[in-house]
């Protein structure tokens, strides 16, 4: 990147650090935060959307679909969600090539799983044999934002099924004696109330995702994780500009950083909130507040 | 191979005992279940001894983060805040990697060498690490209930003279497990689900003795097919919540004995907290 940096073996110090923090692979290892930061902007709305989906499916009358809700929201309580992120990788990357197989390819007549092997046709495959590296990395990373979602818009649902019910059930009463019809009273009356009940549950929920992302490690995507790993081992080569022992020590210890700023930033927020929730309730900490505002 | 046969052969094949190579065909349920079923003993073996050890460090860090004196209040909320603030997937890495740079010779205190080979081994390390996460997001609930004491109840202690220790043991401390406990309850079943965690994090599996979660993705990467293992790792771990549930719910039972019956605190399984 700089210019002195052309022969790093004569360099020192704080100049060597600087040659060494610029080179090319440490860029891609700054670049996978902003891979993460992409995973966070995408899956928190699609998961909402799952989640809203989901909630709104277990509330229905009709009762397949409220079990299918209900058997949604409550799978992701009983198991680990790490079983669901290595489950769906391969279930959805499999199910998608299964279902071309079953639409492009001629010959159907050997089986798909068959003796420890999974095999389509050539046609079928998703990517394709041919597809450029930045398809293929785009491809895996949408199959993990999708894992993502899909976890993650359960405990959603969770969320959001617990805010719709706690929306007082006396305002839907008014909303249908006004001859609204069940849709309408849901569009109108329950949805944008449930939000203010919903907004503990789905900031926790933000906490959590930004705390699940290193999990992309698992997903096969090249993130921090990797990077990490791959940087901070001992470098000692002889064709190694940069040789080095071993550092990983120090590249989980900037993930830790970068993990607890961008959770305290949230933190600071929610604390706020708690705050002005307890101001005023027969609680030690709202007896705290009230003895602390008559001191000063 | 038959079922029993297959069972005598893997059901302790975690631990080392056993047959030694895992199978290389078949690959049939029994196999499945027996195998993931003996790594569930890794499961259960964390999560049992890092809840029970966590929860003496929870109760103190609560205290401490309730505590008037800085000194005191300032650590606990530093520890809470890095343990609760971090993936626990990044705390693995760290402690793997900063337990891998102790001296391989063992160090020298007083003459005495203490050996450190061990402290990397999953058994040692990984428990250590849940065994602090817990012990910070168990302190946090537990903080939150000390807060949230009726003050009544407190004055009511007062007014009979209740005060000190015998106030902190006999009113205090229970009231607060009393309304910590179903989040405590909830977190206790992901302490259990986070193990699963361990051998994809650093972590070594010696000699392929792994948690359920690592041979059901053994059995995932020689049949390519994920529909069979990972769904019995979900039996396995409901079953592993159905029985947390129905053990925390006695000691619910038990701390909220002196209720009427239509003020309990009821255990709502609400998935708040992962790692």
């Amino acid at each position: 990147m700089f210019e002195y940096c052309s022969d790093p073996r004569s360099l020192e110090g704080l100049q060597w650090l600087s040659c060494y923090l610029t080179t090319a692979t440490h860029f891609s290892f700054y670049w996978s935060f902003l891979t993460v930061l992409t995973l966070l902007a995408v899956t928190a709305p699609l998961a909402l959307a799952f989640g809203f989906a989901g909630a709104s499916a277990a509330r229905s009358h009709v009762l397949p679909v409220s079990w299918l809700g209900r058997a949604y929201i409550a799978a992701v309580r009983g198991i680990p969600d790490i079983v669901f992120f290595l489950f769906f990788v391969i279930a959805l990357d499999q199910g998608i090539e299964w279902f071309r197989h079953l639409f492009v390819c001629e010959d159907l007549s050997q089986p798909v799983w068959n003796n420890g092997e999974f095999r389509v046709c050539p046609a079928a495959k998703v990517p394709a044999n041919d597809a450029s590296p930045f398809m293929v990395s785009a491809y895996s990373f949408t199959l993990a934002v999708t894992t993502f979602a899909i976890v993650f818009g359960a405990f959603a649902a969770n969320v959001l099924y617990g805010a719709m019910t706690a929306v007082p059930r006396a305002q839907l009463e008014t909303a249908e004696a006004y001859g609204m019809s069940h849709r309408q009273v849901f569009r109108r009356v329950l949805v944008p109330q449930m939000w203010i009940y919903a907004l503990p549950g789905l900031s926790n929920l933000w906490l959590i995702l930004i705390k699940a992302t290193p999990l992309l490690f698992l997903l096969g995507i090249k993130d921090a994780v990797y990077w990490a790993r791959e940087l901070g081992s001992a470098k000692t080569s002889g064709n190694n500009p940069y040789p080095h022992g071993d550092w990983r020590l120090f590249y989980f210890l900037a993930l830790l950083v970068f993990y607890l700023v961008s959770t305290r930033v949230s933190e600071i927020l929610l604390a706020r909130l708690t705050r002005r929730l307890s101001r005023g309730q027969a609680t030690r900490a709202g007896e705290d507040m009230r003895k602390g505002g008559a001191a000063t | 191979m038959t079922c029993w046969e297959t069972f005598q052969a893997y059901s302790l094949r975690s631990l080392g005992y056993g047959e030694r190579l895992l199978p290389r065909e078949g690959y049939d349920l029994c196999q499945h279940f027996t195998l993931i079923g003996s790594g569930l003993i890794w499961n259960i073996y964390f999560g049992t001894l890092a809840l029970a050890f966590g929860f003496f460090l929870a109760n103190a860090l609560a205290l401490a983060k309730a505590s008037r004196s800085r000194w005191v209040r300032k650590p606990a909320e530093w520890f809470i805040f890095v343990f609760r603030g971090s993936p626990l997937f990044i705390q693995f890495f760290l402690a793997y990697e900063t337990l891998v740079l102790l001296p391989k010779a063992g160090i020298d205190i007083f003459g005495i060498t203490i050996q450190t080979a061990w402290t990397t081994k999953a058994w040692a390390g990984a428990l250590f690490v849940l065994f602090l996460n817990t012990a910070a997001y168990s302190a946090e609930i537990f903080h939150g209930a000390l807060q949230s004491i009726p003050k009544g109840d407190l004055e009511a202690a007062e007014a009979y003279g209740i005060s000190g220790w015998k106030k902190f043991s006999r009113i205090e401390w229970p009231t607060m497990l009393r309304l910590g406990w179903p989040a405590y309850t909830n977190e206790a079943i992901f302490l259990f689900h986070a193990t699963t965690l361990v051998f994809f994090s650093g972590f070594p599996a010696f000699q392929q003795r792994g948690d359920a979660l690592y041979y059901a993705n053994y059995f995932a990467d020689k049949t390519f097919n994920p529909f069979i293992p990972y769904p019995i790792v979900g039996f396995y771990f409901i079953l592993i919540t159905l029985a947390l549930i129905w053990g925390f719910g006695r000691v619910n039972r038990y701390l909220n004995r002196h209720l009427p019956s239509n003020m309990k605190a009821r255990i709502r399984l609400r998935p708040s907290l992962i790692r």
